[in-house]
């Protein structure tokens, strides 16, 4: 089975590589899964190619998420589930951010379930998408201050900023 | 708000704040509504009333000790979650599990749908006014979760799959109740659908109701029944199998009807099929054999060995004080929960703690559809749609 599904990424890697060389900047293994390291550049390009072409077919988003190194550089790496159905492939797509410039194009014109994907991460990381059409704070207050699952916000909460009891100050 | 045309001239749109504490919306959830006349023009729906920073705590605790949080991300499946974590942290680990560990894996989250499918079924029904069949499966239920309290002392906050296994040895007596509980459910699935199936009002509310296209729910990200009610075959459990689904004989029903009614018949479908796996499950566990991995410093050691094994014993403690460092990386699992693909992120920088956790919640993105499905339809059908892709509010805000 893991033998089986690297096999398959090996495939996609190989394909997207002849498409575009300068795309496909890393390639990572880990325990059967394979991850493409995509330059923030070339992540919609390449999204678009994976979606469509039909040897990929990569027709479901499955999840989107953020990991934070902080206080390494680049401190953000985007994580993109890719799940092709007809094909019955899975592949990773990953792209580093700096935490001086955290902004990548975003994925919803390929695949429009990438909308509320996006606001979560832009909610709990303060990642900004290009070309979103909705960037709201989606699982927070909106009065709610920074971005709590950013390794540098401590898990308590900064506790004396009125955010973090909901508005309610706590010297009154 | 907008202006519309109506049959006696121009009218404007009027706002309706449906929620955050509609009984129908089974948590929650508010949704601003833009009605003209019934007619729902746009829909907005607006999330994170429960939202208590899971993922953030987990950063916070030892690998071992978030199982308990993963309980209570999506309450009618705590052991769906239990398992997409552990898988996660043993696939960063590389762990083999036991057969006889994943075969009660199997049996259990079989029978955790099970449950989940009859609250949606009997909350669902109650929303559209069939009072009758709540009480039926919340009878049904209740024998499930004696199960669940027989195997793990807990009823519904289970935490009973661990790292590397199990919590605890299957108890005395489950085959029994399993094999009572077996013999008793597929009548009662007949009795539900004797009420539902080719009840009038039921086929009225349902039927062409809440229709989405295979093209929309798959570019919308949606999995699950409302997935395979669209006519596309997708289920983690036959494409991705992982805890020995492999070895074990279902369909995954599909219809192409897409609506309301579709995705009632799917679940229906699921639970008979969930019922053939539990029956193979309990068939295939041995009586006999380990149900955790011998992994000394990351699974804890055996009670017994404890009182007469120094390493055994300092295992133990080091286990439970400093945790485990797996070696840096990150994992993605997915599993087919009853809502859909549960997916789970682990990142590991090589300290105790988890650098980051992150689950896939399937209600979370399927409820994302939710406008697409009640646009142009009746504010009545908005509650048929909200049941329809059964949701769970603390799945959606975590």
């Amino acid at each position: 089975m893991t033998e089986n599904a690297s096999q398959k990424a090996a495939v996609v890697v190989e394909q997207l590589r002849a498409w575009n060389a300068a795309a496909v900047a890393e390639v990572i293994e880990f325990r059967g899964d394979t991850t493409i390291v995509v330059p923030r550049e070339l992540l919609r390009p390449l999204a678009e190619r994976a979606r469509s072409d039909g040897d990929l077919q990569f027709n479901l988003l499955s999840d989107a998420t953020c990991l934070d190194r902080f206080p390494t550089e680049p401190r953000f790496e985007m994580n993109y589930q890719l799940v092709s159905i007809p094909h019955q492939r899975r592949i990773t797509l990953r792209v580093r951010l700096s935490g001086s410039d955290p902004t990548v194009d975003s994925l919803f014109p390929v695949w429009p379930g990438a909308n509320w994907l996006e606001r979560e991460v832009f909610d709990l990381f303060g990642i900004r998408f290009n070309g979103h059409p909705d960037l709201r704070r989606i699982l927070l207050p909106t009065d709610f201050e920074g971005h709590p699952l950013r390794r540098d916000f401590p898990v308590e909460g900064h506790r004396d900023t009125p955010s973090a009891s909901f508005g309610i100050r706590k010297n009154l | 708000m907008t202006t519309v045309e109506t049959a006696i001239g121009q009218a404007k749109t009027m706002v309706l704040n449906m929620g955050p504490q509609h009984p129908s919306t089974h948590g929650v959830l508010r949704i601003l509504l833009e009605l003209d006349g019934e007619t729902v023009v746009k829909a907005d729906p607006d999330c994170g009333y429960l939202h208590t920073g899971i993922e953030k705590s987990c950063e916070d605790k030892t690998y071992s000790q978030a199982i308990t949080l993963t309980d209570r991300i999506d309450y009618l499946n705590p052991l769906g979650n239990n398992l997409v974590y552990c898988l996660a942290v043993e696939k960063l680990l590389g762990l083999e599990i036991p057969k006889r560990a994943q075969y009660v894996r199997v049996m259990l989250t079989e029978l955790q749908r099970i449950s989940s499918h009859l609250v949606w079924l009997g909350t669902h029904a109650i929303d559209l006014g069939a009072m009758s069949v709540f009480l039926y499966c919340f009878r049904e239920r209740e024998e499930i979760l004696k199960i669940f309290e027989l195997f793990a002392g807990q009823r519904m906050m289970t935490s009973y799959f661990r790292i590397g296994g199990l919590a605890l040895e299957p108890p005395a007596g489950w085959r029994q109740a399993v094999d009572k509980f077996l013999k008793m459910m597929p009548s009662r699935v007949d009795e539900y659908e004797t009420l539902l199936t080719k009840n009038r009002i039921w086929m009225g509310r349902t039927q062409g109701i809440g229709f989405i296209s295979a093209e929309d729910a798959v570019a919308l990200s949606m999995t699950g029944p409302t997935l395979r009610a669209a006519g596309l075959n997708y289920d983690n459990r036959k494409l991705y199998p992982y805890s020995s689904y492999d070895e074990f004989e279902f369909n995954v029903p599909v219809r192409t009807d897409s609506d309301c009614f579709g995705r009632y018949m799917i679940r229906v479908a699921e639970m008979r099929e969930s019922l053939k796996i539990v029956k193979q499950a309990c068939d295939k566990i041995p009586n006999e054999g380990p149900v955790r991995t011998n992994a000394p410093g990351i699974v804890p050691p055996d009670r017994e060995k404890m009182k007469t094994e120094m390493e055994a014993l300092i295992y133990h403690f080091k286990i439970f004080t400093e945790g485990f460092s797996p070696a840096p990386g990150e994992a993605f699992v997915a599993v087919e929960s009853p809502r859909g693909e549960l997916g789970c992120f682990v990142a590991s920088d090589g300290s105790p703690k988890p650098l980051r956790v992150h689950f896939r919640a399937p209600s979370y993105i399927n409820l994302q559809a939710l406008p697409k499905l009640i646009e142009g339809q009746l504010i009545s059908d908005v509650i048929a749609c909200i049941g329809t892709i059964d949701i769970v509010l603390g799945e959606v805000d975590r």
